[in-house]
C-alpha cells in the first residue's frame, strides 16, 4: 500500500482521481477549469482599469485561487513526502532516442535539466523557451477559452464540441512544436 | 473557512498531477510523439468516468452541496477561436511541457523555473485580453 503510493501512480489510478477532481468542484457549485485564473490575476493586478476583458468581479473566483494555493501545496507534498527521491520518469525507450538526438540526456528525475535547472534559467535561450511556452500558453487558453481542465477533461465529458475543437487545436500545435521546430531550436 | 474545501480539492489535484507525473515535460514530449499509452490513458480514464458521471448528474438532476442544481452551459458555437486558440496553447504546451495546472504543481515541486513559464501565461492572458477585438472568434 505504501509502495503503491511512494511509486509514480498507474495511469487508471491517476484518471480516476482526476475525474473525482472534477466532481468534488461540480458538487461544490463550481466548474473545474484552472487557466481561469490567469484572466483572474490580471484582473486583481488592476487590469480591468484599462481592458474591458479584465473588468469583471473576480471575487467570485477567489475559490479557484484558493485551489491554485493548494494546487502548488499538493506539488510540494508530493516531493518531499509522497515520492521516493530523485526517481526518473519511466519514458518509453524511443521517446529517450528522439530526445537524445536533439540533445537530450536520459531523464535522471521528473524534468529536463536541459530546460528547467536555475544555470539554464540564466542563459538565454533557456530563458526565451520558458518565457515563450508560458507566453503561448496563456494565450492560448484564454482565446480558445480554456486549458486542458476545462476543455480535455469538463468539456469533452459534456460531449461539448468546442471543446473537441480545441483538443484538435491542442494536438496540431504539440504536434508542430515537437516535430517542427524543435528540430530548429535544440 | 468556506474556502478550505477548495484548498483540500486542490492539494488533491497538485498531488495526483504529480504522482501520474502528468507535470513532466518527458511525459508531455512522449505523448505528441505517440510512443507511450500512459497520457492518453490517464485523460482517457478521467474523460470517461467523467463522460459518465455527468451523464447521470444530468439524468438524475442532481445538486450541489448547497442545493442549487448542477448545470451545464454550453460553449459558443464557433471554430476559429477553439482551433487557432487551441493550436496556440498546444504550441506552448509542447515546448514548455506544463498547462497551467500543472506549472504552479512543478513550483510545489521545487521546480522554480516554472515561476517564469507561470509569470509569462499570465502576461500572454493579458495580452490576449488586450487584442481580444482584433482577433477572429
Amino acid at each position: 500500500m505504501l509502495d503503491f503510493i511512494m511509486q509514480p501512480w498507474p495511469w487508471w489510478f491517476s484518471g480516476l482521481i482526476i475525474s473525482s477532481v472534477m466532481f468534488l468542484l461540480l458538487f461544490f457549485g463550481k466548474s473545474f477549469g484552472f487557466s481561469a485564473n490567469l484572466r483572474t490575476i490580471c484582473s486583481i493586478g488592476g487590469a480591468g482599469k484599462k481592458v474591458k476583458f479584465f473588468d469583471f468581479d473576480w471575487k467570485k473566483q477567489t475559490w479557484n485561487l484558493v485551489f491554485l494555493v493548494g494546487a502548488i501545496i499538493g506539488g510540494f507534498i508530493t516531493s518531499e513526502f509522497l515520492s521516493y527521491p530523485d526517481q526518473a520518469v519511466a519514458i518509453s525507450e524511443n521517446t529517450i532516442q528522439d530526445l537524445e538526438a536533439l540533445g537530450f540526456a536520459a531523464p535522471s528525475s521528473i524534468q529536463p535539466a536541459e530546460l528547467f535547472s536555475i544555470e539554464t534559467l540564466f542563459t538565454l535561450k533557456g530563458f526565451l523557451i520558458l518565457a515563450f511556452g508560458g507566453l503561448l500558453v496563456g494565450f492560448g487558453a484564454r482565446y480558445a477559452g480554456g486549458c486542458t481542465s476545462g476543455h480535455a477533461i469538463s468539456g469533452i465529458a459534456d460531449l461539448q464540441v468546442p471543446s473537441m475543437i480545441a483538443v484538435v487545436g491542442f494536438f496540431i500545435g504539440g504536434l508542430i512544436m515537437t516535430f517542427g521546430i524543435f528540430p530548429l531550436i535544440f | 473557512m468556506k474556502f478550505i474545501k477548495y484548498l483540500i480539492v486542490g492539494i488533491l489535484f497538485g498531488i495526483v498531477m504529480s504522482k501520474s507525473e502528468a507535470i513532466s515535460w518527458y511525459r508531455i514530449q512522449e505523448m505528441f510523439r505517440f510512443q507511450a499509452f500512459h497520457m492518453y490513458g490517464i485523460i482517457g480514464v478521467a474523460v470517461t468516468v467523467g463522460a459518465i458521471g455527468v451523464a447521470i448528474i444530468k439524468k438524475f438532476k442532481l445538486r450541489d452541496v448547497e442545493g442549487n442544481p448542477i448545470l451545464f452551459f454550453p460553449k459558443n458555437k464557433s471554430v476559429a477561436r477553439y482551433l487557432l486558440g487551441g493550436i496556440i496553447f498546444g504550441l506552448g504546451w509542447a515546448l514548455s511541457g506544463a498547462c497551467p495546472g500543472p506549472m504552479v504543481v512543478n513550483i510545489g515541486y521545487g521546480f522554480m523555473s516554472f515561476g517564469v513559464v507561470f509569470l509569462f501565461s499570465i502576461f500572454g492572458t493579458f495580452l490576449y485580453g488586450v487584442i481580444k477585438e482584433k482577433l477572429p472568434h
